[in-house]
């Protein structure tokens, strides 16, 4: 119950601070990816307060045995480099460019009604089904 | 530094503050893609939390909706064509990959996780490729 309560809480603060930081504007995105034309360097800040922040409070909350709702850590474990990983994150940035929407501000932007973040959702949600199919004939330790 | 930079740092450390929490109470990392993907192949108790993020994504959307619809306007001229690759692409890039920005970008950086700090550097280099194969081959849009 608590760990449901602490979702959702930082749910909405993970969206304001999207919407806030202007990530939720594609074309912010794209002006951060678009390096050799006109650069908009909003992106770096944002990743510079949210890693600014996250840097500091994770060498200090690691340091308890376990977390305060949970009774053991639930972090990734796996330290090996994939050609799974190198693929998966080439063709999510390329997505990424195409369109300007990543997961977390895309879902934050269905709440607008508009028509791209429905279209990119639905889309990212047959991807990933796709992924699953692929993974079933060409499985690839990720 | 100007006003609008400002507020995409202030956003990035709402979005610090959010995965913090995540961490110290639930004891997990925020990876946006991975949480998504676990709401569509259910878990058997590990599947509530996901949900609740994912709602509380979208009462952020709804209240920035609301308090601060510039948030959500879009001046990018991507067709809806463009934005359902983007889609397809993003879902399946972010599960082969293991995460997306959030939670390689944000979180994985933060731990000085190998893994995150080759797909965070990937898939930044894939998106900037991909805003420029569209600008200078496809004459801005596809």
């Amino acid at each position: 119950m608590k760990n449901i309560l602490v979702a959702f809480v930082v749910g909405v603060l993970f969206a304001l601070g999207l919407g806030i930081s202007g990530m939720t504007q594609p074309q912010k995105v794209i002006g951060f990816l678009d390096i050799f034309a006109n650069w908009d360097p909003s992106l770096l800040f944002v990743m510079g307060g949210a890693v600014g922040v996250h840097w500091v409070t994770y060498r200090w909350i690691v340091k308890r045995p376990a977390p305060l709702f949970s009774a053991r850590w639930h972090l990734p474990q796996k330290t090996d480099l994939t050609y799974a990983l190198v693929i998966g994150s080439l063709l999510f940035g390329v997505g990424w460019g195409l369109a300007g929407f990543c997961p977390g501000p895309a879902l934050t932007s269905l709440a607008s009604l508009q028509v791209k973040p429905i279209y990119f959702v639905l889309s990212m949600i047959v991807g990933m089904y796709l992924f699953r199919l692929f993974d079933k004939f060409f499985p690839a330790k990720r | 530094m100007n006003n609008e930079w400002l507020l995409s740092l202030f956003g990035g450390a709402c979005i610090g503050i959010a995965v913090s929490l995540m961490l110290l109470l639930n004891g997990r990392v925020t990876g946006i893609s991975g949480i998504l993907n676990g709401v569509l192949v259910p878990e058997k108790g590990d599947t509530g939390w996901r949900v609740f993020f994912v709602g509380g994504l979208l009462v952020g959307g709804a209240l920035l909706t609301v308090l601060r619809p510039e948030s959500f306007f879009d001046t990018t001229g991507t067709s809806l064509g463009q934005v359902i690759i983007a889609g397809l692409l993003v879902g399946f890039g972010t599960v082969m990959g293991s995460g997306c920005t959030s939670g390689h970008g944000v979180c994985g950086v933060s731990r000085l996780s190998i893994r995150s700090l080759v797909a965070t550097a990937t898939f930044i280099f894939a998106g900037i490729l991909s805003v420029w194969i569209v600008r200078f081959f496809l004459g801005g849009h596809l």
